[in-house]
């Protein structure tokens, strides 16, 4: 979804989010800005339907205004030449790693690109991204598409290959960024994650966002949302990702929305 | 004539019924109680009361005038001093401020000062406020960074004076604290409404949405004006720093507070943003926060809603109006209780919290007898929330987004005592200058700063 928002579009950089709040009843959701362009005014956000935000989101027709929409907050993305970078991309979390990957090889980095999803209809942006790529995997859990496999796996191939890798970025469900920091800490490769806590206000002020971090306490709305991965209390996370499923659902079934 | 040794009592909601509402507990005095309450005054010659008001309000005047039933004139005196009455009516701890000097306190209690001036504003709201002349304009601009207290009247003075004032603010609402920290119960979202509308027809045009750091730095803005307040607030929870503190459970009381008040929570379904809180709750802290999250508890349907402070009732912050309703709507204070430890089960769900017995010990450097943990006095309570109120720190975001802005010790904008800061087109005030205070000092902030810049603008033709 491409939104007019000329303030935030002039100072997005790779890495970073906005919040939104669709109506005076909507809740304030964070969403990657996966795409942006500073001459014409506008952010390119991509969602998955998973609740009733984001269903409510993808009901919006061209020319609809969304109430609220601030940003770009978080800390941009640390873009340097390091050499090889694994970019690993798992299902909407594609969509926050394309900037990456673009600033990456406009950077002079040789990018190799995995990404995974659960089955081919899941996938996206693949074109994009193969054109920004030195190397290019895809894999789908069901092998409808690519590689039958984990995105763990390929990285696993291409360590075991003896490719030499300086960086690995991860971003996607919180189950597979911790699978893949484990891979990477044997290795002693550096990895970088974008963390998805809930969030309120996306501002520093209310520390829900708050996770562990090195056994420190960080607000990923301000400090992150990207970490290093090996010092990231996973487990946390998830936890607190479920905090408030129970109620996620009486919303959408309150709104009559089938998830 | 004697005088009445007690203030007229403020008709209020019955205890039990407004823990199921979230309206508001005080009604406010009519106009008969107003003009009797304000002849309880003596018309002190020295004045006492004035010097216990951050602003210096003129309280015998404004009395002066209710108690000859001439409201409006009063209003005019109040509004010299304050933009924001009914919210200071409400909210100012007054029992340690203007009445806290009064001459009545000898023989009974003060005059009911915050009630007097909570019963013109609203007074005056009902009538349709009148919106004062403003100067011929100066064709300069200032950006305001923050829409609480100190940034509302500071915006609102500098209007008045004739310069064109643009606010910033990061959320989708303005008032700050006032919006989404305190609660509807306390100080109805209407009237801050109100009182951001009455900025707005002073020509003030407010950006929601727009995170100064972020969204447009500092540098930037100072390509469009030709100075800057910043009132950005204490923001930043601080944390109890104890092992649990990430579990499933544990809020900040912004966040469980924000939730509840800016993003209407308690009206869920029907508003998107969920917040839950189970059957026990507790809160740690004693300030105004704490009672604010403690009755709130109560109102989401808590059967249990604790206060855990580890010193004794004497030093609690909160105002004494707070703790009065608190106890009065039935939540139960466990003092010189010091939390150790949160436990959840296998899901890392908070379920217990352990605590310590406290005793005073020697005066600490803020004078307050220091709480010494009893040895082997550990005890668990079972609770579902645990909330955790114990003070906010300046939010960082500008200070740390501005080269050379000299930052004090606790992060927060070091200014003088009019709000200049060490760069000269930059003036701060309120929380982000000196930490978690109050309204009515983040308001006199607002004001000091507003008549800085304005000296400032008129040297810099
Ligand atoms: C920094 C950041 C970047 C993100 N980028 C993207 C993105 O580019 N594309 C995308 O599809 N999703 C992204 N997300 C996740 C997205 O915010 C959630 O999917 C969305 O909030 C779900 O809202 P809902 O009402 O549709 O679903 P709900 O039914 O409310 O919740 C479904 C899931 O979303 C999580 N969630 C709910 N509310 C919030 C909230 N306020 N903040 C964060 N998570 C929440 C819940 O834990 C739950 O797992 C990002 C999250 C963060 C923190
Ligand atoms: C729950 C609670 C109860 C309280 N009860 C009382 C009471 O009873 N009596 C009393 O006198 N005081 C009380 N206080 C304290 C009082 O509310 C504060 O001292 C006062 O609001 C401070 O005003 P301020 O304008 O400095 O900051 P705030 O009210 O904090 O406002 C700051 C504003 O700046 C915005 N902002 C922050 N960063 C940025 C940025 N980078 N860009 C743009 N905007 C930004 C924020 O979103 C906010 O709207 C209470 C506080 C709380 C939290
Ligand atoms: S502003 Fe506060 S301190 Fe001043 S007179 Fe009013 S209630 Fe008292
Ligand atoms: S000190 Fe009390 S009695 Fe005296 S003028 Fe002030 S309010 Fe009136
Ligand atoms: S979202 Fe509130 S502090 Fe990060």
């Amino acid at each position: 979804m491409v939104v007019k928002a000329p303030l935030v579009a002039k100072k997005a950089q790779a890495g970073q989010f906005i919040i939104l709040r669709i109506d005076e009843q909507g809740e304030r959701i964070p969403l990657t800005i996966a795409d942006y362009n500073g001459k014409k005014g506008t952010v390119t956000i991509i969602f998955m339907e998973v609740g009733k935000t984001t269903k409510q989101l993808g009901t919006l027709n061209v020319g609809d205004k969304i109430l609220n929409f601030v940003g770009p907050l978080g800390v941009p993305s640390e873009i340097e030449k390091y050499g090889t970078v694994v970019c690993i991309g798992g299902g909407v979390g594609i969509a926050p790693l394309y900037p990456v990957i673009r600033a990456l090889k406009q950077a002079g980095n040789n990018v190799i690109s995995i990404l995974g999803a659960r089955n081919e209809k899941l996938l996206m942006l693949e074109k994009e991204i193969e054109e920004y790529s030195d190397e290019f995997h895809i894999c789908t859990d069901d092998g409808s598409k690519g590689t039958k496999g984990f995105v763990s796996n390929v990285l696993q191939n291409l360590i075991d290959d003896g490719k030499k890798i300086d960086v690995v970025w991860a971003i996607g469900p919180v189950i597979m960024m911790k699978v893949v920091a484990d891979l990477t800490r044997k290795y002693d490769i550096k990895t970088i994650v974008s963390l998805n806590p809930i969030m309120v206000d996306g501002t520093g002020m209310c520390g829900g966002c708050r996770v562990s971090v090195g056994n420190e306490t960080k607000f990923a709305c301000v400090d992150g949302p990207e970490f290093d991965g090996h010092l990231v209390d996973f487990d946390n996370l998830m936890l607190r990702n479920r905090r408030f499923i129970c109620e996620e659902d009486e919303a959408c079934k309150c709104a009559g929305v089938e998830i | 004539m004697a005088v009445k040794k007690e203030k007229y009592p403020m008709p209020e909601q019955d205890p039990k019924k407004r823990i199921k509402n979230f309206d508001e507990v005080p009604y406010g005095y009519d106009e008969q109680t107003a003009i009797e309450e304000a002849k309880r005054c003596l018309q002190c010659k020295n004045k006492p009361c004035i010097n216990g008001c951050p602003v210096e309000i003129d309280i015998p005047d404004f009395i002066k005038h209710i108690a000859e039933g001439d409201f409006d004139k009063a209003i005019d005196v109040l509004k010299s001093k304050t933009s924001l009455p009914a919210v200071c009516g409400r909210v100012c701890p007054y029992e340690n401020q203007c009445e806290g000097e009064c001459t009545l306190l000898k023989i009974g209690d003060p005059v009911g000062i915050g009630r007097l001036e909570r019963f013109l504003a609203d007074y005056e709201r009902k009538k349709g406020v009148k919106i004062p002349k403003i100067a011929k304009s100066t064709g300069k601009k200032v950006a305001v960074v923050g829409a609480g207290p100190a940034g509302l009247t500071c915006a609102g003075d500098l209007a008045k004076m004739g310069h064109k004032v643009t606010i910033y603010e990061a959320l989708h609402e303005p008032g700050g604290v006032l919006m989404y920290g305190i609660p509807e119960f306390r100080l109805p979202k209407e009237i801050v409404k109100a009182e951001v509308d009455y900025i707005s027809k002073l020509g003030v045009d407010i950006n929601y949405d727009v995170v100064v750091g972020k969204t447009i730095s500092v540098d930037d803005l100072i390509k469009d004006v030709d100075a800057i307040f910043i009132g950005t607030g204490a923001g930043l929870p601080r944390w109890l720093r104890i092992p649990g503190e990430n579990l499933d459970g544990v809020y900040s009381a912004n966040e469980f507070l924000t939730r509840v008040n800016m993003m209407k929570a308690y009206l869920f379904p029907d508003y998107d943003t969920p917040v839950k809180i189970g059957k026990v709750v507790a809160t740690f802290g004693a300030g105004n926060v704490a009672m604010d999250c403690a009755r709130t508890a109560l109102r989401l349907g808590a059967e249990k809603s604790y206060i855990i402070y580890r010193r004794s009732d004497k030093e609690m912050p909160a105002r004494a109006e707070e703790i009065h309703h608190a106890n009065e709507e039935g939540v139960i204070f466990k003092l010189l209780t010091n939390p150790t430890r949160f436990i959840g089960d296998d899901k890392g769900i908070l379920k217990e919290v352990e605590c310590i017995k406290m005793e005073l010990g020697e005066p600490d450097d803020s004078g307050r007898r220091r709480p010494v943990p009893v040895k082997g006095s550990e005890f668990k309570i079972k609770i579902d929330t645990a909330l955790v109120a114990i003070g906010q720190s300046p939010n960082p975001l500008i200070p740390q987004s501005v080269k050379d802005l000299k930052i004090g010790k606790w992060g927060n904008i070091e200014t003088d005592e009019d709000g200049r800061t060490n760069i000269p087109y930059i003036f701060a005030g309120g929380d982000i200058a000196t930490g978690a205070a109050t309204v009515i000092l983040a308001m006199g902030a607002g004001k000091k700063a507003a008549r800085a810049i304005d000296e400032y603008l008129k040297l810099k033709k």
